[in-house]
């Protein structure tokens, strides 16, 4: 049952951001469009055909399928409460964090490739975010590895829950810092805005204005696959071992559902942040993540 | 005095204007505008032959007078004359369109740079794509340029930043995309309605500013004098044009920091203050309400009681919404300290309206030369102090509240009874007049010149966003450049009416 963890993130993917989209028009009076509309815009996307601006060069035309596949790849590591992801061994969770910068490596090397200041502007604005997000991720992942003495995902979330109801307060806290982790990542409020038309305040659309067509619409693809992905680790903090799969995969849709409406509800009634306010918002997370450290390091008898 | 004092919407006959030689022109000109309660409303020149008679109507706030005086210029090219410019900045866009226009020659003007490179220009081999804009040699910054295809639905406009990383060093602005001639057409078109239709298409979100301005320049000029009902109709109209642009503003910033409650809610707002105008004349931007001598739609009671019944619903939901946008810190992080412009600024470029009113600067036609009913109201301006962008939110919320109030004061005292239909007599012959009235966006100017037939031969607009670009440009400087958004909608500025 290795591939299950895949095929129900692949599931969830097909409704995720339409369930945000929906959630935002129902928070401010509107009837919104269907929960299928993203994906058909998306197919729609697909169907069409590229233009490639003259200054590009191969690495433009590339770096829309290395993003998805890098994301696609990273799915792979993710297991599934007590079954492991499709591929799976120690020191798998760093393996997973750099595929992710391999892919967003590409896209910014190709938002620069276009030789717009706009896309080079957006490309040094992902850049700098990633970079901050980075410790958040491995000081979180690292304490986890600590308490459990696993360094693979599967290893992580297996042996989890096996100690005391503490390990479910931490996985509360965790949540908390991958959800703003999936939001970073993802480039969505209060960090950026996806549905702004405003070039010069976009961080990740402004680096795919020049990407039209069949890898617009991989690219898009590749967003609601990576919030799907971010939910799938996030329902692990909660799917407790040993439970059967009809409590397993109503968990997992259940966290999954629950997240699309937290980005929406974020996104409905705050606005979001002036641009040079990002990088302390984005810092206070890494400081999250040590609080859990520490509570990691009392819990293992490390110190004291 | 050398220069004739008018009241607004006055005519003058052109032979009554002081011709002085150009050095007393502008020593005249250049000291009035050194006081702060005077400002330039508009200052051109109208050809005559080989030479330019130059007009300039000063505005006394304190009196309520416009002081207008004139000088003849040659137009050929050998003689250079001192400039404005270099004694008080505000001039600095009126010669620039004379050295474009007519290709008079300054000594000392700072910068001519183009302002709209309309097709009758004086240098023909100047084209708007091969401008040269302003550059700073550095290895350390770098040019954005934005536009001029504008990624919404708005005009065009070129936005050419100098940043130092994610900081703005210098904003050059360049319009000019949307001329089309329209003072030119002016002239040219014959009948009133037409020339009437024209001004309703000068900008078209300030459809009551423009048209009350030309409709008050043209009814001077015959010697109508508008009866209360029209007066009446037109205030109203203009202070309902001013809730609906301004409530779709604050629509616009909410939308512009991604905050989607006061996105949606604002938004709604504004549709049935619009409907309203629907109801009234047939059109939601109130095109054909205001006509030159007559009140083709009346007011009726029964559209006052609408009216009072809109605000009834509008008046409370505002009110909140805007309590929970002000009350919220992410909002109020974005706005406040954001694209500041000083009193000293404002004082210098000549800004003019809720620009000027933002930076403490108390500039309102309404209140310093009242038209239509204004003068009975009575209107006190809102001025605010800090000149950044929460200011600019802060003013319009206050002045929706400010228009309604005036709206329902306007309706509870309607005249009720019907007034007698009189024709539009001829224009008069050989005069000037001059028209000021207060849009929402801030001052509009309307001027006409007559021949010895009673024909208009030069007409000349200026619409408030003339100065206030400069304003954002100056706004902008040291702030982010992903700020510049939402200090551009905190303006509001018009691309058309810049560019007529």
């Amino acid at each position: 049952m290795r591939v299950l963890s895949l095929v129900l993130i692949l599931l969830t993917s097909l409704f995720f951001t339409g369930i945000i989209i929906r959630t935002k028009s129902i928070l401010s009076g509107r009837k919104g469009p269907g929960i299928m509309q993203p994906m058909k815009d998306i197919l729609r996307s697909l169907r069409k055909s590229s233009v490639f601006s003259e200054t590009t060069s191969l690495i433009f035309q590339l770096a829309p399928t290395v993003y998805l596949a890098t994301i696609l790849m990273a799915i792979l590591f993710i297991p599934f409460g007590n079954d492991k992801g499709v591929i799976s061994f120690n020191g798998d969770f760093v393996f997973f964090a750099y595929v992710l910068a391999l892919g967003k490596f590409f896209m910014i090397i190709a938002a620069l490739d276009t030789g717009s200041s706009f896309e080079g502007m957006g490309a040094s604005r992902e850049a700098l975010y990633s970079m901050l997000v980075e410790p958040a991720f491995f000081i979180l992942m690292g304490s986890f590895a600590l308490l459990t003495g696993y360094t693979s995902f599967a290893g992580i979330f297996g042996a989890l829950h096996f100690g005391s109801y503490i390990s479910y307060g931490i996985g509360i806290l965790a949540s908390f810092v991958f959800i703003t982790i999936a939001l970073i990542e993802n480039s969505r409020l209060p960090v950026d805005d996806p549905k702004t038309h405003l070039e010069l305040t976009m961080v990740h659309e402004v680096m795919i204005l020049d990407n039209s067509g069949f890898d617009l619409g991989l690219i898009l693809y590749a967003t609601n696959l990576k919030f799907a992905m971010y939910g799938a680790i996030i329902a692990n903090f909660f799917l407790t071992p040993g439970y059967e799969w009809y409590y397993s995969i109503p968990i997992f849709t259940a966290v999954q559902l629950v997240f699309a409406v937290i980005v929406g509800t974020i996104e409905s009634f705050s606005a979001r942040f002036r641009m040079n306010h990002n990088p302390q918002f984005i810092l206070m997370f890494t400081s999250i993540s040590l609080l859990i450290f520490l509570g990691v390091l009392l819990m293992t008898g490390k110190i004291i | 005095m050398n220069a004739i004092p008018i009241k607004n919407n006055q005519s003058v006959r052109l032979c009554d204007i002081p011709v002085l030689s150009y050095e007393e022109f502008m020593e005249l000109n250049t000291g009035i505008a050194g006081d702060v309660y005077c400002h330039c409303v508009n200052y051109f020149g109208m050809p005559l032959g080989d030479e330019l008679r130059l007009f300039c109507c000063m505005a006394d706030d304190s009196s309520g007078n416009i002081l207008v005086s004139s000088a003849f210029i040659g137009k050929d090219s050998k003689n250079k004359y001192p400039s404005f410019t270099a004694r008080q900045l505000a001039f600095h866009v009126f010669e620039r369109e004379l050295h474009e226009n007519f290709g008079i020659r300054y000594t000392d003007h700072p910068w001519l740079k183009p302002l709209r490179y309309p097709d009758n220009r004086a240098d023909l081999l100047a084209e708007i794509k091969n401008y040269p804009f302003y550059q700073i040699e550095s290895e350390e910054l770098h040019e954005v340029g934005v536009g001029p295809i504008h990624a919404g639905i708005i005009e065009p406009g070129h936005f050419r930043f100098i940043c130092n990383g994610e900081q703005i060093l210098h904003l050059e602005i360049q319009l000019g995309y949307q001329h089309r001639g329209v003072e030119q057409l002016f002239v040219e078109k014959e009948t009133v309605l037409q020339k009437n239709i024209l001004a309703e298409h000068i900008a078209g979100d300030t459809v009551i500013g423009h048209t009350t301005a030309f409709a008050g320049l043209w009814e001077s000029l015959c010697g109508f004098s508008a009866g209360e009902d029209i007066l009446f109709a037109r205030t109203i109209a203009s202070e309902l044009e001013r809730i609906a642009i301004h409530t779709g503003d604050l629509s616009a910033i909410c939308t512009d920091i991604a905050y989607q409650l006061g996105s949606s809610v604002f938004g709604r707002l504004r549709t049935p203050v619009i409907n309203t105008f629907q109801q009234w004349c047939g059109n939601r931007l109130a095109k054909g309400l205001v006509r030159a001598g007559r009140n083709p739609y009346p007011l009726t009671a029964s559209l006052g009681d609408d009216l009072n019944r809109l605000f009834d619903a509008y008046e409370p939901d505002l009110n909140e919404m805007y309590q929970r946008m002000k009350t919220l810190p992410s909002v109020l992080a974005r706005l406040e300290r954001t694209g500041t412009i000083t009193r000293d600024q404002v004082e210098q470029i000549g800004a003019v309206g809720t620009t000027a009113r933002t930076s403490g600067l108390l500039r309102d036609i309404r209140w310093t030369h009242p038209y239509l009913y204004y003068g009975h109201i009575p209107h006190q301006p809102i001025v605010k102090h800090h000149g950044d962008v929460y200011s600019r939110t802060q003013i319009r919320k206050q002045e929706i509240i400010q228009s309604i109030r005036y709206i329902r004061k306007l309706v509870a005292e309607m005249p009720a009874k019907e007034f007698p239909v009189s024709g539009l007599k001829t224009a008069a012959a050989d005069t000037f007049v001059l028209s000021l009235t207060e849009g929402w966006r801030g001052e509009i100017c309307h001027c006409g010149i007559t021949n010895g037939s009673g024909d208009l031969v030069y007409y000349k607009i200026k619409d408030p966003s003339l100065h206030n670009w400069l304003a954002l440009a100056l706004a902008v400087r040291n702030n982010d450049i992903s700020d510049f958004p939402i200090c551009n909608k905190s303006f509001n500025l018009s691309y058309c009416g810049h560019d007529l």
